[in-house]
């Protein structure tokens, strides 16, 4: 499988990347050296094998049902670019 | 074409918000209306170096709605990352479930409609599985910035994919209406849709009766009333059906409802909806649930509606369409159940049906009226029982119980009882008073004996109308017929 220009500039967008029009040849020769691995990997024949989300046969730990944090809304906001009114501010986003 | 040429096919995605007191993935409260970002930890605005840890009252809460839905739990699922970049989502992704949600599978009865053209109808659902709220953006006021409280980040939420089993607005509204009660009566979620603890997205489309291939959809995001649900799906139909009448045809979409226009607009197309890029989360290992652990949720289930409407059936002899009503909420179930325990069912066969007939319908009606909840009713269930009771042993007619049951709901009395022996409402059942106001009623009335007497049947309606007024409603009209009868000998 390989990529073409317009998918890498879609995957780019997607992973908020800026990519110039020189990096583009480069970023899809790799993008398509780790679709081979991938091609490679699905030659394996899985049929029956349980699909593994987790190296390693562990269950997840749970936590009691309760409040445990407290207000630190000052403390975290000390290092935010921009706050108000307790809001944290960024550049405009309206879809 | 007409209308019904065309055929709706319709399937909700529902996001249900936990009643937790803590966050799904962290240790902050999810009490709402809270200043913004005090509810918001190090976890919930995704500080580098945290991890997330399972709140083990969301899962018992899904293993709770997957039991209702006679669902398969997994014993095994796993979480993961749901990709797209906006600010009230400070990590860069959303953790969700994807390839294996805890829920998977299970129905839902509904009843639509209402009364005689009423009808019942299974509806299928695909999964339901766990993910976390995102925060909230406030695009006002903010010198062209944009405002970010992370306080509902991180709040539980269980989003429930229906089959697209429904065929018009109406069994939309019940379905939506069917699980808004049964996530309240197994209390995993506290309904309240102002607030956005229960909001639906409808996938809507149309195809001509008869084909097999379903039309292209359209999904209608983020309504938040039962009335904006039937609006939203009643506007995409006809423009949908209309477009492809046109010539036009039907582009992937999701779209929003405009609640003032009662119209829908597109938000973005299929050519720039989301990849998402799923993929299992490495930082949460795979949900694991025991055998023994859905068990233990088993025993502490409360009855649950279908099981319920099933023994008010069988038990009570209630219809079909009354138990299922009676069931429709978690408060009116109780309510009626209280009554009818209050009232002592073996007392009387006819008592559970007439208390199903005063809760559903001059209970429900002036409680409609007030606009009040059944769980706020001035009348409580044991002083509706004790009306029941004097209707069912004859002591008061039903056009006299209204009487006294206004009188509960306004409080002039304590008990049914009270209020009859204060204003002197008993039914008079003794046969000599009755013949007295009879007699009476009889001279005052030649013309109407006559006309009796004469053949006509709708003067001896009129005599015994003239009766009960006498006796101002007190007298019974079956007895006072009986009697009215005897004496004209007819």
């Amino acid at each position: 499988m390989s990529l073409s220009n317009e998918q890498v500039g879609r995957i780019a967008r997607l992973s908020r990347l800026a990519i110039s029009e020189t990096e583009i040849d480069v970023t899809r020769t790799k993008l398509d050296g780790i679709f081979a691995l991938i091609e490679q990997m699905q030659a394996v024949d899985t049929a029956g094998i349980e699909p593994m989300s987790h190296p390693q046969e562990l269950a997840t730990r749970l936590r009691d049902d309760v409040v445990t944090e407290t207000d630190r809304r000052a403390a975290f906001q000390a290092i935010a670019p921009q706050t108000e009114a307790g809001l944290y501010l960024v550049p405009k986003v309206i879809e | 074409m007409s209308r019904s040429d065309w055929e709706v096919v319709i399937g909700l995605e529902v996001h249900a918000q936990l009643n937790t007191t803590s966050k799904i993935f962290s240790g902050s409260s999810i009490a709402f209306g809270a200043e913004p970002n005090v509810q918001a930890s190090a976890v919930d605005i995704a500080l580098p170096g945290v991890l997330p840890v399972l709140n083990r009252g969301v899962v018992e809460r899904a293993i709770r709605l997957g039991l209702a839905l006679g669902s398969h739990i997994a014993p095994k699922s796993v979480f993961a990352r749901k990709n797209y970049f906006y600010p009230d989502l400070p990590k860069g992704y959303q953790i969700s479930q994807f390839e294996l949600p805890v829920v998977q599978g299970g129905t839902i009865t509904i009843l639509v409609g209402d009364g005689d053209k009423s009808y019942e109808k299974t509806v299928r659902l695909t999964r339901a599985h766990l993910e976390e709220d995102a925060g909230k953006s406030l695009h006002e006021d903010f010198h062209g910035m944009t405002g970010i409280d992370l306080n509902r980040a991180g709040t539980p939420l269980l989003e429930i994919v229906s089959e697209p089993d429904m065929r018009s607005s109406a069994e939309a509204v019940a379905y939506a209406r069917a699980l808004h009660a049964l996530v309240r009566w197994i209390d995993i979620c506290d309904g309240n849709m102002q607030e956005g603890s229960f909001r639906c997205d409808a996938n809507v489309s149309v195809r001509k009766r008869g084909a097999e291939q379903f039309g292209t959809r359209r999904e209608v995001k983020n309504l938040n009333s039962f009335r904006f649900l039937q609006q939203a799906i009643d506007y995409e139909v006809q423009w949908q059906i209309a477009t492809i009448e046109d010539g036009g045809s039907i582009q992937q979409a999701t779209v929003l409802f405009d609640p003032d226009t009662g119209e829908t607009r597109m938000m973005r197309s299929k050519e720039d909806a989301h990849d998402y890029r799923y993929f299992p989360d490495p930082d949460l290992l795979p949900l694991v649930i025991s055998p023994e652990w859905i068990a233990r949720v088993r025993s502490e289930m409360p009855e649950l509606p279908v099981a319920m409407k099933a023994r008010f059936i069988a038990e009570l002899g209630l219809s079909a369409y009354d138990a299922t009503t009676l069931t429709a909420s978690k408060e009116m179930a109780s309510y009626y159940q209280a009554t009818v325990d209050a009232a002592g069912a073996a007392s009387a066969a006819q008592v559970p049906k007439l208390c199903a007939n005063w809760v559903m319908g001059d209970l429900a009606a002036r409680l409609n009226k007030a606009e009040l909840d059944i769980a706020a009713s001035p009348v409580t269930p044991a002083q509706l029982a004790g009306l029941v009771t004097r209707i069912a042993d004859n002591t008061i007619s039903n056009a006299i119980a209204k009487k006294v049951f206004e009188a509960l709901w306004t409080g002039e009395g304590a008990s049914a009882d009270e209020i009859i022996d204060k204003q002197g409402l008993k039914q008079v059942t003794d046969s000599g008073a009755i013949e007295g106001l009879i007699d009476e009623v009889l001279a005052a009335n030649q013309k109407s004996v006559e006309e009796f007497r004469a053949g006509k049947e709708k003067a001896f309606n009129a005599l015994v109308g003239q009766v009960m007024k006498a006796s101002k409603g007190k007298a019974s009209p079956a007895q006072v017929n009986e009697l009215l009868r005897k004496k004209l000998g007819g």
